[in-house]
């Protein structure tokens, strides 16, 4: 479904991906974990285009994503749930989920596609009203997803969904992730929490310092000893 | 107390104006980031087309359609071809596109000064120096009829940048431009819509101002300060304290003009807006959270 092909990726002058290649299948929770540092959201930001690849190639059913413009990518099904949330803080929870629906087809089935995402997220139909920069930080999430799936989504890609939360949250971002792709959303997550993201994916890929080193089912690589040493501190 | 109220009357008519033209400068500052040091002079070739159509028999209120767009294509082709070009150069001074304003600005005065002369012009209409009693107050009927269409627009705008999917665009691209372009916003279209949008307030406020004042080719300067106090006023980049930035400078220049003298009424603009980056940095937005 999406196949990212030896990309090579700069800021300035500073090469941040050496050829890093993966691919993501139809229906599949698919993880990129990895350090601080090692290129995982700059993976993302290149796929929905606001980083151009140097060299390499990113095709999403047959079209060439690194050749079109960052604002057209959403209308091919791709979404970001961008590092953060990064909601429009000053507009209401449903202003942000209506800023999701833009592209033609989302607009058309803006209003079902509200209501599915306020069954989903209850939280959110009693917050509608308000100011999203002023929502906890689990429901700033929430939002940022729910406004993520108001693009109807063939692929949801997730960057540290997990960052800032509490445990107890954490469990629950998780928990929405699974959800969702269960409705038949492709998911591929960005995250450092590596035990928990390696016990519910499918298929995952360890980068390290800009280049894909290790992948495999999320069990084998539980239980590889590199994996182990580097990530899990066992 | 008459003297008062008349004054009090008058600066709120003067406000309204200054509020269309404050809420253009701060579309363009909340959206681009940068202050349009062009945008007095925007409202004088306005002024100079409702001028040049009142030769011809048409009422500046008629003009307002026409000048409109006319502004809003000149706004879009500026942003177009003169400021989004400026983005895609690395340079040491980020202020580009401020400096390329102001280059604007100058260069739309002694084109107009060319063709025009510097000298003073007026659109008299029958109901330029034409006024209304209130009981003992006075009101200008120019200016309250110019009044009532500023604040059409004002609401007009307000409907436009919350119920449609442009205006909201215009908001998140203003909160979060890489978020927006998420969401498929096409950002550089975005900042040509607010440019042109900007101008066309602005313009609206020229064809109001017209027939209740000069028109001149140096016109543009006092009222690109104007709109800059405003600006800082209101705070950086919201269009609710565009509003009130607009009603206080009207409200001060009227009761400097009356209290203390005509000569200063650019003075109290400037005193207040000094007063205000001392006491308040963020302007009204900081008392109002909006």
């Amino acid at each position: 479904m999406l196949k990212v092909d030896a990309i090579d990726v700069f800021y300035g002058d500073l090469q941040v991906l050496w050829g890093s290649s993966f691919e993501v299948r139809e229906k599949e929770i698919v993880v990129l974990v990895g350090a601080n540092g090692a290129g995982k959201s700059t993976t993302l930001k290149t796929i929905s285009g606001l980083l151009r690849p140097k060299a390499g190639t990113i095709v999403f059913d047959g079209v060439r994503l690194d050749r079109l413009p960052a604002d057209r990518i959403i209308g091919h099904g791709v979404v970001h749930v961008p590092e953060a949330r990064r909601l429009f803080r000053e507009m209401s929870v449903e202003e942000n989920m209506v800023m999701g629906s833009l592209a033609p087809e989302a607009r058309k089935k803006r209003r079902e596609t509200l209501a599915w995402v306020y069954e989903l997220f209850p939280r959110m139909k009693e917050r509608r009203k308000q100011a999203a920069g002023t929502l906890s930080g689990g429901e700033q999430q929430m939002c940022a997803i729910g406004r993520g799936l108001m693009a109807l989504p063939r692929l949801l890609m997730f960057d540290e969904p997990s960052l800032g939360l509490a445990p107890i949250l954490v469990e629950d971002v998780f928990n929405i992730v699974k959800r969702i792709n269960k409705e038949g959303v492709t998911v591929l997550l960005v995250e450092q929490n590596v035990r928990q993201t390696l016990a519910l994916c499918d298929r995952a890929y360890v980068l390290e310092n800009g280049s894909v080193v290790l992948q495999g089912t999320g069990k084998e690589l539980l239980a590889d000893p590199h994996v182990k040493e580097a990530y899990l501190g066992l | 107390m008459d003297v008062f109220l008349q004054t009090l009357v008058a600066g709120i008519l003067k406000g309204g104006l200054y509020a269309l033209i404050g809420i253009g400068m701060t579309l363009i500052m909340g959206v681009m980031g940068i202050i349009n040091l062009a945008h007095g002079q925007l409202m004088m070739v306005a002024m100079y087309i409702t001028y040049v159509l009142h030769l011809a028999g048409v009422d500046p209120y008629i003009s307002l359609f026409v000048a409109m767009p006319a502004l809003f294509l000149l706004g879009c082709l500026i942003q177009r071809f003169l400021l989004n070009p400026l983005l895609k150069v690395d340079t040491i001074l980020p202020e580009n596109q401020v400096l390329m304003t102001v280059g604007i600005g100058m260069v739309l005065t002694e084109i107009i000064r060319f063709i025009f002369k510097s000298d003073y012009k007026s659109v008299s209409t029958g109901y330029s120096n034409a006024t209304f009693f209130l009981g003992n107050i006075s009101f200008s009927i120019a200016l309250g009829i110019s009044f009532i269409i500023a604040i059409a627009f004002t609401v007009a705008m307000f409907f436009f940048l919350i119920k449609t999917d442009i205006g909201r665009s215009i908001r998140a691209t203003a909160q979060d431009k890489d978020a927006a372009v998420l969401m498929g916003v096409n950002t550089g279209r975005i900042t040509i819509i607010t440019f042109g949008l900007g101008s066309g307030l602005v313009a609206a406020a020229g064809c109001l101002l017209a027939p209740v004042y000069y028109v001149f080719p140096d016109i543009g300067g006092p009222f690109t300060a104007r709109a800059f106090i405003i600006t800082i006023l209101g705070g950086l980049g919201s269009t609710v304290g565009a509003i009130f930035g607009g009603v206080t400078l009207g409200l001060a220049e009227s009761f400097g003009a009356t209290y203390i003298s005509m000569d200063y009424e650019n003075i109290i603009g400037m005193t207040i807006f000094v007063l205000v980056l001392l006491f308040l940095p963020g302007g009204f937005k900081r008392l109002t959270k909006i």
